[in-house]
């Protein structure tokens, strides 16, 4: 027997699991047609994707697992939360994690004041009503504080999470997505258990800044979100550059590939290539020579040593070392 | 098909990943999602459920083309021109004519069943040019069917044959024409030296794409060959953090170094929250009587003070001698990588004689760049550049000894091997009663300890431990139980 979504609309623990005896979850009507359907759609909100990142977003709606994106800064990860919450018509909800972050700002938080309010009100009115009727009112719905999490599983509407750099988040915190995560529920104490209203899709995504534990990596499907190649920056570039033209794309992509290359300590991103390609249309170049290049270096690179070492090398009248 | 997953699981847990049941029943459940005629889809379904680290894509990978190649007989290694299909028979000769009719070569022996090798190195030097997908692969088959000369029965992982093969097509030169092609295209006089380094680079990146495609023709070969079993056993590499020290080849180093500089960030950071929340400092009087005001001023929630244990200070004494140097880098170059987790590091290596370097690594932002200069510019040979641990230790005791405090840990990297010369361990001993720790880290597996001229077992009475630090993975551990 198949729950289907209306029935699933009701939340407390009042309607039958959306789960089958093996542990799956029914996926509902599915938001893809296919992988290719994934990568148009996404590709027409000015995302491009490449096939192996349209097969996770589409997995991920089938498999109805979270997404953990894992990759260096400035290559779209966050990006491509918003633009699958873009395509498929689904509300955002972001949840951004810092060292710190407790329950009671990624879950859920009772409205102590306006409890207190609610308990004051009651002795001034002197209505005289038990102390079980108040607390049964002053621990209702209407005094709870949904946090991002909360909310995305409460929510009635299509719902996309994003669950940004969550390895800025302590081991133990960590736990505390768990539930969520693997069966998209809530247990408040004194509520009881709050099931998905609509599945989420959830993304998460990390600056690989610490190892994230094994629990939480066996529930998430992988997607390891590299620099881009040359054909798919080149397009990029043209794609979200107005007024660029195909040879300064290309000249912008190979560059760019060749920084890449070099030993630096931080290399160029996907986002700081927008902004040289931007800056380049702005100063009416139309064709990049060494000079430009280091002279524009300071927007592709942080760092003085980096920008020192990528503009000898690319006024270097050698080309690189194995040719 | 779902005994070749299980058969690739398995392959994957012997490559090392590690890759739990849950994950392989997600892989199985992802599968029956995407068209399985789709390779690539495929291939990221089952990465995406399986492979939860992107170090371990490159064994995922290998892996991958062994288990899901395209079988059948059109790529047996007996396979020469006439087991291409018609189609691709078809591309070759287009191809080659083209190219022939545009570089002006007789255009006589295309219309035979197989291509001279100037007509080969033609038709492969267009297909690059135009970088098109189909023409690559065509062409790096009947590369392969020429010249890799492949023999059925070999139990080999194919090194040989791509040897073979390339060696026959003369890349360098193949390169060098790319350029020119480039430098012939460009509008005159327009041809910077930045545009020549783009195109070199250019031609280098086609250059290793078809040697991918070179190699994987190889291995689809090997597959239908050997089976898929054999072969995958025959490719298996170690995952860059279980590479050893000792006997990593070129490119294991490279992928070594590449993996070092993301473990200390993240060591770091480990160490620094470690030191922040594992333990609890002494009570705060004042921030606990504040915030009893709000309970009635009854101090129901105690505070305590941010603790602030003292970090520790470390001094590293490095065998830089041949047989070591590769672990005495890698080493240095975590612990100044971490180095602020600790109060001071002060560095130390030695052949037969030893100098300080700390210096090196102070002046310079970028470690690597640091450890470039310990090897060229440290003043470490006394007398004939074998390694004397003895001497160096002794002249150490002389010259440092008064500066090793009840605060330092000290760590001696190195396998010990004394060539036979005096071992000097009382300088241990010494070394022992001043500092507050004093680890040995041997790069040799314990194994072949005290064996021929190695002497740890003589200094390993005075440490408080001898750890054996083959891996990137076991040197982590070491470095971050030690602050």
């Amino acid at each position: 027997m198949k729950p289907d979504r209306t029935e699933r609309r009701h939340a407390d623990a009042g309607g039958p699991p959306a789960v089958d005896p093996m542990g799956f979850f029914d996926p509902g009507p599915p938001r893809f047609g296919s992988i290719t359907d994934v990568n148009e759609r996404l590709a027409g909100a000015g995302y491009l994707a490449d096939e192996g990142m349209s097969s996770v977003v589409y997995l991920a709606d089938r498999l109805v697992k979270p997404v953990l994106v894992e990759g260096p800064a400035g290559t779209g990860k966050t990006e491509l939360a918003k633009s699958v919450a873009r395509i498929t018509g689904s509300r955002l909800v972001r949840l951004q994690c810092y060292e710190g972050l407790d329950e009671s700002k990624a879950l859920y938080e009772w409205n102590y004041s306006k409890q207190l309010l609610r308990i004051q009100a009651e002795q001034v009115l002197e209505e005289n009503r038990g102390w079980e009727e108040i607390e049964e009112d002053i621990f209702g719905e209407g005094f709870l504080l949904a946090r991002p999490l909360l909310e995305a599983i409460r929510s009635v509407e299509p719902v996309v999470l994003l669950v940004d750099e969550v390895d800025r988040v302590e081991l133990e915190t960590e736990a505390l997505l768990l539930e969520v995560l693997s069966e998209y529920q809530v247990s408040i104490p004194e509520l009881g258990t709050i099931r998905a209203t609509s599945l989420p899709m959830v993304f998460l995504t990390s600056n690989n800044t610490r190892e994230l534990s094994e629990a939480l990596k066996r529930r998430c499907l992988y997607l390891h979100l590299d620099y881009p190649s040359i054909e798919r920056e080149r397009a990029i570039v043209l794609a979200r550059v107005p007024g660029i033209s195909h040879e300064l794309a290309d000249q912008v992509a190979r560059i760019v590939r060749s920084l890449r290359s070099m030993e630096l300590k931080k290399h160029p991103s996907v986002s700081e290539t927008l902004d040289w390609a931007r800056t380049l249309v702005l100063l009416g170049v139309d064709s990049i020579d060494a000079e430009q290049a280091g002279a524009t270096l300071n927007i592709l690179l942080k760092y003085r040593s980096d920008i020192e070492r990528a503009s000898k090398e690319l006024a270097g009248t050698a080309g690189p070392d194995r040719s | 098909m779902l005994e070749v997953l299980s058969g690739f699981v398995g392959e994957l847990r012997a490559a090392g990943l590690p890759v739990s049941l849950a994950e392989s029943i997600d892989a199985a459940d992802a599968i029956r999602h995407v068209p399985l005629e789709d390779r690539e889809a495929l291939k990221y379904t089952l990465a995406a459920t399986l492979v939860k680290s992107s170090t371990h894509w490159r064994a995922f990978e290998t892996a991958f083309e062994v288990y899901f190649s395209m079988r059948g007989d059109e790529f047996s290694i007996e396979g020469t021109a006439q087991n291409l299909s018609p189609l691709e028979l078809q591309e070759l000769r287009q191809s080659g004519r083209g190219a022939m009719s545009s570089g002006g070569l007789p255009a006589g022996g295309a219309g035979g069943e197989a291509l001279s090798a100037e007509e080969l190195a033609e038709m492969i030097f267009r297909a690059m040019r135009s970088g098109g997908d189909a023409e690559l692969t065509a062409a790096a088959r009947y590369a392969v069917a020429r010249y890799a000369g492949m023999e059925a029965g070999r139990p080999v992982g194919g090194t040989y044959y791509l040897y073979r093969t390339l060696r026959n097509l003369d890349l360098e030169r193949l390169a060098e024409r790319l350029v020119e092609a480039a430098r012939e295209d460009a509008p005159s006089g327009r041809f910077t030296t930045l545009e020549a380094r783009m195109a070199a680079e250019e031609a280098q990146a086609r250059i290793d794409r078809l040697r991918a495609e070179i190699e994987s023709e190889i291995r689809r070969r090997l597959v239908a060959d050997r089976g898929a079993e054999a072969l995958a056993r025959s490719l298996r590499k170690p995952l860059p953090e279980d590479i050893e020290f000792m006997h990593a080849t070129k490119e294991e180093l490279a992928a070594l170094r590449r993996t070092v500089q993301p473990l200390a960030r993240k060591l770091a950071v480990r160490l620094a929250r470690k030191r922040r929340h594992g333990r609890r400092g002494p009570l705060d009087f004042r921030a606990t009587m504040r915030r009893s005001l709000s309970t009635g001023g009854v101090p129901v929630y105690p505070r305590y003070r941010f603790p602030r244990p003292a970090k520790p200070e470390l001094v590293v004494i490095a065998d830089i001698s041949g047989s070591v140097a590769a672990f005495a880098r890698f080493t240095l170059h975590l612990v100044h990588a971490i180095s602020t987790q600790f109060s001071k590091v002060r560095s130390f290596v030695f052949v037969d004689g030893i100098d300080e370097v700390t210096g090196f690594f102070e002046g310079s932002e970028d470690v690597a760049e640091a450890i470039a200069n310990v090897n060229t510019r440290a003043d470490v040979i006394w007398v004939d550049g074998h390694s004397d641990y003895g001497h160096a230790l002794k002249v150490f005791m002389e010259r440092w000894g008064e500066e090793v405090s009840s605060r330092s840990s000290v760590l001696i990297l190195g396998d010990a091997r004394n060539n036979y010369h005096a071992s000097e361990a009382w300088v241990l001993k010494e070394l022992r009663s001043r500092a507050r720790h004093l680890h040995w880290l041997n790069p040799e597996p314990s194994a072949y300890w005290d064996s021929g001229d190695s002497i740890v077992g003589e200094y390993a009475l005075y440490c408080d431990s001898v750890v054996e630090c083959r891996t990137l993975r076991q040197l982590e551990r070491f470095v971050a139980d030690l602050a």
